[in-house]
């Protein structure tokens, strides 16, 4: 293994809260590990099923989609239907051996700062212990 | 030109941020690195790229090598997007034909300890920027009219000057305030600092004019229920509950009053007298007509009673009235709902609510007030008597973890003004103020807290209270603080004691945010898109915030942000267009089998399955891209976040960063 295990991460966030957090969280010079990338949607509605499952047979060690809180989404009830889709997607990766907790839902606020930071911070801690992407033969490379 | 546009020419423009950037990501190995990346032509770094001369490179730029797509990796895009899309307009550039990569809000801001990991991010989200920007597709702008009204929720000071100042450049103004008259919480405070001027005398006056107003509909006893539409032409439900009396009729001659048998606490007086089932707020009231409290009425009918409405000579009373649904066109809305005073019963240990002759802030006002249930006149209420000393308690409720963090910035200055009110008219009331700092921070303020001190002699002992208890000896209060200065417990025996306390967002404030779609921060009031450079907009175009309702503040600050919402209102009515972004979704019709799941997922109603493929109604959709997810085949996609645009960035990130 030689150096510690650095897990690459997705982080599908929404432009109205949790991309607004994730900016807060720069604002307030809130430090969090460097693993996670962010691609901005509009609602974390717009998370397609396939960007999750290509993420991870892209060898994506995790995926966090963030969305507003239930009950904020911009647009009314985008992040009902995340969060449905989401229950659904832990089933298939289970099916598909992969640990369901490498898909993670969160709601961060434009103004949780810190919370996006301590997201960052847990998620990145629990992938760690469970370890590469089985679909990446142990994490070579 | 077509051809040109097919083959990607992407120029990236890395920002330092002056240090922000440059200080932890290593820039020149960034723009090595960029440099080799497919399809960049040019890549290039400047101190400031959204300055005017860093403009002017990307605009150089643009002109000597032909690029026909641009990147700039700098901040966050809710901070410049728009500013350096202008810049592609102003070359003739697709503006959609833009991204940025936030390399520092996500970057070098979050990871300053770690240089090497950070300039790995880095390169990472340029070469997802970049793979994005190749995908991207012009999109032609459209405009759409603005309604030329404006909505105006709550009608406090700030309210009421943003109302003014919309009817009076010509447009029409709708505000609604829920309860019976507007004036808010300026209608009940006696004097305001730092000059002293009296509250009624400076209100009044903006309250008539709002009344008489021609451009402006003031509806009272209503409440925002529902929102639809976008910037420039939102539609608003709003409830309006009835008075039972007709405003034009009324003529507020009181007779009414007379009959009515039933007696409730005044909440205008903070329940210090005693008002009837029919009653009007105040004197001054705005409209200046009465209205019936169904909560406490005996009933309207004959039978149960039904006397005020025999009585009232120019039938100004009916008992049929009804909640209606009013349907209103606005092409902005300005939110000013004020705040909420911090319930002092929850400090347990303060006694509020347990000893009469524990009161509040907003209680002392109103004993303050000539026109108030004391007529001016200080009384300790267990007694009816002149108190000998009276107590001040500093931050209740604020700069604290059990209840709000935050500093009110009021009710420092507020108790400093009433003390200095009690000591003008009782010299031998003597006035201690416990604080933990004393924050006297506007214009004139700290000249003020001086004169306070040094003119009419009151006094401070710094130190938070711990505790308020009853003394059966002494009938009097006693108060407990540990004195900081001196480093000693002290108790203090006080005939009453007010409870400084402090503000919060107005109650509602969750129903109302929802149906706007705007955002609270941390400390629960409203969120403003930026918390310096744009302190009255929100993260959706066209509604504004001002006042209390954004966070505390006094009168001074109110009325500047209520002036400012009111600009901003303004600056789009008069502009008469605004640009919609042209996300909405389309459909591939060859793919699309007609299954329905996009209509069954949308949110707006915006995607119809019609002869067996799906139909978006272009007006409607707000391009979420919620159907996107839902579609089995593909079909139906969000302009600007297509499946493509979004797996090239998911491919480029796993692409090996060498
Ligand atoms: C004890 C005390 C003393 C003070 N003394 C001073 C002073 O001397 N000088 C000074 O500068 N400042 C003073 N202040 C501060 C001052 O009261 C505020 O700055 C001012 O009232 C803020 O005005 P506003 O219009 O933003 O909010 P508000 O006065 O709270 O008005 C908000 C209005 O919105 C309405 N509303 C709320 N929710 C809704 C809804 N959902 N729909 C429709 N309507 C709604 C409310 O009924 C209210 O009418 C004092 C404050 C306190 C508590
Ligand atoms: S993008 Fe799709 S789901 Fe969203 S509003 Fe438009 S049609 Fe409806
Ligand atoms: S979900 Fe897709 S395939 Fe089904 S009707 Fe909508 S666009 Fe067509
Ligand atoms: S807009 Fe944030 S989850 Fe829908």
């Amino acid at each position: 293994m030689g150096k510690s295990f650095e897990p690459k991460i997705v982080a599908f966030a929404c432009r109205w809260c949790s991309y607004a957090g994730a900016d807060m969280a720069g604002t307030s010079r809130m430090q969090y590990p460097p693993n996670a990338r962010i691609i901005r949607v509009n609602c974390s509605g717009r998370v397609d099923p396939i960007f999750v499952l290509r993420a991870l047979k892209l060898k994506a060690d995790g995926v966090l989609i963030a969305g507003c809180h239930p009950g904020d989404c911009h647009y009314l009830t985008g992040n009902y239907q995340t969060a449905r889709r989401v229950a659904l997607l832990k089933e298939y990766l289970k099916a598909m051996n992969l640990e369901p907790e490498r898909l993670r839902l969160a709601y961060v606020s434009a103004a949780e700062g810190a919370k996006f930071a301590e997201t960052m911070k847990s998620f990145v801690n629990e992938i760690k212990t469970l370890g590469p992407n089985p679909l990446s033969n142990g994490g070579q490379d | 030109m077509a051809e040109l546009v097919k083959q990607p020419k992407i120029g990236v423009f890395i920002c330092h941020c002056g240090s922000n950037i440059a200080g932890v990501i290593d820039i020149p190995k960034l723009l090595e690195y960029t440099e080799r990346l497919p399809h960049v032509v040019i890549a290039t770094d400047y101190r400031f790229m959204c300055s005017d001369p860093g403009q002017g490179l990307i605009r150089e730029k643009i002109r000597e090598a032909g690029l026909n797509r641009v990147v700039v990796a700098a901040c966050s895009p809710t901070l410049h997007e728009t500013t350096f899309r202008r810049v592609l307009n102003s070359m003739g550039v697709n503006v959609y034909y833009f991204d940025m990569a936030n390399i520092r809000e996500h970057c070098s801001w979050v990871h300053s300890g770690e240089e090497d990991a950070a300039l790995e991010k880095a390169k990472d989200l340029v070469r997802m920027a970049v793979a994005r920007a190749a995908e991207l597709e012009p999109l032609e702008q459209k405009e759409s009219d603005v309604k030329p009204s404006v909505l105006v929720v709550g009608a406090g000071i700030s309210g009421i000057q943003a109302a003014l100042d919309v009817a009076d450049a010509g447009y029409k103004v709708y505000l609604v305030e829920k309860e019976p008259s507007i004036g808010g919480h300026m209608a009940k405070l006696d004097k305001t600092f730092p000059t002293l001027d009296c509250s009624s005398c400076i209100l009044t006056p903006k309250m008539s004019l709002v009344g008489q107003h021609p451009n402006i509909e003031l509806l009272t006893c209503s409440e925002v229920q529902e929102v639809s539409g976008y910037v420039g032409n939102f539609t608003v439900k709003v409830e309006r509950r009835p008075r039972y009396v007709i405003e034009d009729k009324c003529t507020a001659c009181d007779d009414c009053v007379e009959v009515c048998p039933v007696n409730v606490p005044d909440e205008f007086n903070a329940g210090l007298s005693w008002r009837k089932a029919i009653y009007i707020p105040f004197a001054q009231a705005v409209p200046n007509a009465y209205v019936i409290d169904t909560e406490h009425c005996l009933g309207m009918t004959p039978i149960a009673c039904g006397k005020c409405k025999e009585k009232c000579e120019p039938e100004a009373i009916d008992y049929e009235m009804e909640s209606e649904i009013l349907e209103l066109e606005v092409g902005a809305i300005i939110v000013a709902t004020g705040f909420e005073l911090f319930d002092g019963r929850r400090v347990l240990e303060y006694g509020y609510g347990l000893y009469p002759d524990v009161t509040t802030n907003l209680e002392m006002e109103r004993m303050l007030s000539a026109a108030g249930p004391t007529e001016g006149k200080i009384v300790r209420p267990s007694t009816l008597e002149k108190p000998k000393r009276i107590a001040y308690v500093q931050c209740v409720g604020s700069r604290s973890e059990r209840y709000n963090p935050y500093c009110s910035r009021v009710c420092c200055m507020a108790a400093l003004k009433q003390a200095r009110q009690i000591r003008e008219k009782y010299p031998d009331i003597e006035v201690t103020i416990f604080y933990i700092d004393l924050r006297a921070f506007g214009k004139g303020y700290e000249e003020f807290y001086e004169s306070s001190a040094r003119d009419y002699g009151v006094s401070f002992v710094r130190g938070r209270v711990s505790e308020i208890r009853h003394s059966f000896e002494s009938d009097k209060l006693v108060v407990r603080a540990e004195d900081t200065l001196l480093a000693q417990p002290i108790e203090m025996e006080a005939d009453m004691v007010v409870l400084s306390c402090g503000l919060e967002v107005f109650s509602d404030a969750e129903k109302l945010t929802r149906a706007l779609g705007i955002q609270r921060s941390g400390d629960g009031f409203l969120l403003e898109a930026h918390p310096k450079l744009r302190p009255v907009d929100t993260n959706t175009d066209g509604i504004f915030i001002c006042g209390a309702a954004q966070g505390p503040k006094d009168i001074p600050d109110s009325v500047a942000q209520a002036k400012g919402a009111a600009a901003s209102a303004l600056t789009m009515l008069s502009a008469g267009k605004v640009i919609l972004q042209p996300y909405a979704a389309v459909v591939d019709e060859d793919l699309c089998a007609g299954c329905g799941c996009c209509e069954a997922s949308c949110p707006y109603s915006a995607v119809n399955v019609v002869d067996n493929r799906a139909q978006v109604t272009e007006e409607a959709c707000k391009g979420c891209g919620t159907c996107a997810a839902a579609c089995p085949n593909n079909a139906i996609s969000p302009q600007h976040f297509t499946i493509e645009q979004i797996l090239a960035q998911l491919e480029a990130l796993f692409q090996e960063a060498k």
